[in-house]
């Protein structure tokens, strides 16, 4: 069956594959942005740990999302591994380190000889909640703006500034507003996640202040992630991109490419539209009524808005990963994915998902049919 | 192709790898072997409905939860380190390598991620069946990861189901059954899981032997052992054989790592294994300096016996390997090197033909390549004895996974015995060695990953992808600042995790 379809189709299936689990995991930042929201939410010692508990039982499903994501790209665009990793190796590393710090803050925050002591441990859930996302959003900014790469005959990588992928966000330039607006973006929806996901996971009895502090939040944050989103929004409609221009695949720079391509595919408009209005209904119910099933709207905006994030700039003959330096070095579908072989076997495995799917929502509802309360935080697995 | 090589980087970030591995090695064991022991008990306790069996299910649980996430957190490391420092080499092997740790996602991490959840938190959230159903499901994650990152370390060492691509100018896979099935990637798995319950048990074994001296939870920690010292048992004989088994496959397709983990310089005939031997570290394969310092003990015809399976055959030494041996048929690193020399002439001569448009030129180097592009790495090579490995490292490395492993089967038979006689808690010789056997397994197991990682030297993918072209273009300097970097957060989270886990033992199940 798999063999029918065309290396192209492939190349397309595994990239809309990979954006599906991009956009989950930036769904699933929810954990990232309670992370943030830590500090400034708990106003005592059990709202802190209430929170840190209701997180605590996420976060791994987070970090695997990422770590399929990198696997996931690794299998069907090895060439986009090997030249972001390899090349933007600053931003990499720094990303990593962050979610390094996250794995072992939950388990070892409170426990008695941690070294570290618990305001550290929350210090690395914040900055893995902030500065791991802020740098995400980057990386997918440069999607549009480009990067500073060439590749040789044998497609190794050179990276043209020594800022080693940090130029993204530190030259003075458009790009780099650009790529900073998509990471705040990124963060203040995390934020605005995490306040309605806690809506949703905790007992609110127990906590009345916490959850008007909570509902407050989830407003604010979003308010603050307008002005980035809508920013980039105008940015897509006028800045040029860079796609292939001849049968050959030769790469150029193209007027108005984004605009074209959300032109050339109503659908992706479609999914932003519609995954925008989400996202605001989930808010809308979240701070403006006594809702607690608003996360559920803005996850799903959240993956819909992703989705269009990711396919953007890789559909209708776009470059992915274009090189600002060296404009037939830059990646697109076509030149960076695996072999027809190799997409054909992932295809199969990727018949798994659905099922992965369907048992981690099993899970969730079994897990979460009754609230994180704060008999739960004194539990003896408890964080 | 590696111009402006910068060695400093290549053993930087081979520095870099082996740092963040061992770092990750030190938990993945535990996490491997103790999540089926922490079943095992789970069942008891659903089956018995012992609320004792219950407090020592959720005591072992607790450490294995500490352990967990330090794994997790060394371990996404590795994944990406593939890419910042290897770029080269994701680019030319993602093809193959990337398929199994994109497996490795979609069916094992999220069986891992979503059920161990369910088993720390889900006591009194799911049916008691659910709940045991998550605590297997953890193991089964668990150890189906390691199949899937076997695999692809077992293609590392044996490539299989790839041929070389010379338009995209990398491997590209073309039977994925002979790469998840390679018979390397058996071994590994079973080699190593099988001695991760042995860790395990080891572990167990340790924290219980502490009790039994200090006179506490002597009840939890008496059943704990009889357990553990089962299944450590059962393990560490199985380990031992497919042991055997992981060593007569090296000798085949790895011939030369063989050689050097048994500091074997000169081929022999009924070849004996080293007992007891100190590497003369001014031995080389160019000089005729004895290979061993001193005193030294060898079982004649061992070797050749784990190596062919045959007393009285020959088994090539780094000298037969590295400059060849007519008498027996061996070719050289030396003859290998001038054909991937040739090789990658004709890979720089068809792609030249090509931009050219000259297409019969470019058929013509191409039909010269495909005659000797299984030799393409060697021709990476600047002198044939670059092909030998470190020998000093994996021979001893070797001799003390070797030894240790002996030295646990005894100590897992005398815990079994005197347990059975009901002797044990007097035995406080055995029960002291037991308390820092946990220990002893972990230097086995980093001796274990020293062997199979240092004796692969220089390849990244044996034979066809030396590690020097394997990495990416960083400055020496930018992986030295990581490696300090990884080395002084790795330390700080062991401390960490060392203290918040002899703590937790110290304060016992009761108060857990």
């Amino acid at each position: 069956m798999i063999e029918r379809l065309d290396y192209a189709t492939l190349q397309h299936l595994w990239w809309l594959l990979c954006s599906v689990v991009g956009a989950l995991f930036l769904a699933m930042t929810f954990v990232q942005g309670g992370q943030s929201l830590l500090w400034q939410m708990a106003k005592n010692q059990t709202e802190k740990d209430l929170i840190v508990n209701s997180l605590g039982r996420k976060w791994e499903l987070t970090f695997t999302t990422l770590v399929l994501f990198g696997g996931a790209l690794f299998a069907s665009f090895p060439k986009f591994y090997s030249t972001s990793f390899g090349g933007a190796y600053w931003v990499w590393i720094a990303i990593l380190f962050t979610f390094i710090v996250q794995a072992v803050s939950y388990e070892f925050r409170k426990k008695p000889w941690n070294i570290l002591g618990s305001l550290v441990y929350e210090a690395f859930l914040f900055l893995n909640g902030v500065v791991g996302i802020l740098l995400i959003g980057a990386a997918v900014g440069t999607f549009y703006t480009g990067s500073s790469f060439q590749l040789d005959d044998n497609n190794f990588v050179t990276w043209t500034s020594s800022l080693r992928g940090l130029e993204a966000a530190l030259t003075p330039s458009l790009s780099s507003v650009f790529n900073i607006a998509m990471g705040l973006f990124l963060v203040f929806n995390a934020r605005t996640l995490g306040a309605m996901y806690l809506i949703n996971n905790l007992e609110l009895g127990e906590v009345p202040e916490l959850e008007a502090r909570l509902r407050s939040a989830c407003w604010q944050n979003l308010v603050l992630s307008l002005p980035f989103c809508l920013g980039i929004v105008v940015a897509l409609l006028f800045m040029p991109g860079y796609g292939i221009i001849d049968a050959k695949g030769t790469i150029g720079i193209v007027s108005f490419k984004f605009l074209k391509n959300l032109l050339a595919n109503p659908w992706l408009l479609g999914l932003l539209l519609v995954g925008l209005v989400l996202l605001l209904y989930g808010v809308w119910k979240t701070a403006r009524t006594k809702a607690t099933y608003g996360i559920w709207f803005g996850g799903l905006g959240t993956v819909l808005v992703g989705l269009t994030v990711l396919l953007l700039p890789a559909y209708n003959n776009t470059a992915f990963y274009p090189s600002k330096d060296h404009l037939q070095s830059s990646l697109t579908i076509y030149n960076a994915s695996s072999s027809l072989y190799t997409l054909q076997v992932m295809t199969y495995v990727a018949f798994a998902i659905p099922f992965v799917l369907a048992y981690i929502a099993y899970v969730w509802w079994a897990m979460d049919r009754k609230k994180i309360g704060i008999e739960d935080t004194s539990d003896g697995a408890a964080y | 192709m590696i111009e402006n090589l910068d060695l400093g980087m290549v053993n930087w970030a081979r520095a870099q790898f082996t740092l963040t591995a061992m770092f990750h090695w030190v938990f993945v064991p535990l996490t491997l072997g103790i999540s089926w022991i922490i079943a095992f008990y789970h069942t008891i306790y659903v089956r018995t409905g012992s609320e004792e069996w219950k407090r020592l299910t959720k005591f072992w649980m607790k450490l294995f939860g500490i352990n967990f996430a330090i794994g997790v957190a060394t371990g996404i490391i590795m994944e990406f380190e593939f890419g910042t420092n290897w770029s080269n080499y994701s680019w030319m092997v993602g093809d193959i390598f990337g398929a199994p740790l994109a497996v490795e996602g979609i069916v094992a991490f999220f069986i891992e991620a979503t059920f161990f959840a369910v088993m720390f938190f889900g006591w009194n959230r799911v049916s008691k069946g659910f709940h045991l159903f998550s605590t297997w499901m953890v193991a089964v994650g668990s150890n189906l990861s390691a199949v899937w990152i076997l695999v692809a370390n077992a293609w590392m060492q044996y490539p299989v189901g790839q041929s070389f691509n010379p338009d995209t100018a990398r491997f590209e896979m073309q039977n994925f059954f002979e790469v998840a099935l390679s018979p390397y990637a058996v071994d590994k798995f079973t080699h190593t899981t099988s001695s991760s319950m042995m860790m395990a048990a080891l572990f167990i074994i340790s924290i219980s032997s502490w009790y039994l001296l200090r006179g506490r939870h002597v009840l939890m920690a008496k059943r704990s052992i009889v357990v553990a010292a089962t299944l450590g048992l059962l393990a560490s004989i199985f380990t031992a054989f497919n042991g055997d088994e992981s060593a007569y496959r090296i000798a085949q397709v790895q011939p030369m790592k063989l050689a050097a983990f048994e500091g074997l310089y000169e081929g022999q005939t009924n070849a004996g294994l080293t007992v007891f031997g100190v590497i003369n570290p001014d031995k080389k394969v160019y000089n005729d300096q004895p290979a061993f310092k001193g005193f030294n003990i060898h079982m004649p015809g061992v070797l050749s016996l784990m190596a062919t399976r045959s007393f009285g055959t020959f088994v090539p030494g780094m000298k037969d390997l590295t400059y060849g041996n007519a008498e027996h048929n061996i070719m050289g690193a030396a003859q290998k090197m001038e054909r991937g020399k040739q090789a990658v002439a004709n890979l720089d001569g068809y792609r030249k033909a090509k931009k050219a448009g000259d297409d019969a030129a470019a058929a013509t180097q191409l039909a010269a390549f495909n005659q000797n592009k299984e030799f393409l790495g060697y021709g990476y090579l600047n002198k044939p004895e670059e092909a030998v490995p470190p020998v000093a490292m994996p021979f001893y490395a070797f001799h003390i996974m070797v030894a240790l492993g002996t030295l646990f089967i005894l100590i897992f038979l005398c815990y079994l015995y005197f347990s059975l006689r009901n002797t044990l808690e007097r035995k406080t010789w055995l029960l002291g060695l037991g308390t820092i056997t946990y220990v002893l397994g972990m230097i086995a197991g980093q001796a274990g990953w020293i062997v199979a990682e240092v004796g692969r030297q220089p390849w990244a993918i044996q034979g066809l992808l030396p590690v020097t072209v394997a990495r990416t273009n960083l400055t020496a300097g930018t992986v030295q600042t990581t490696f300090f970097m990884f080395l002084v957060l790795f330390t700080v989270l062991l401390i960490a995790e060392i203290g918040i886990m002899v703590k937790q033992i110290n304060i016992g199940p009761e108060e857990n």
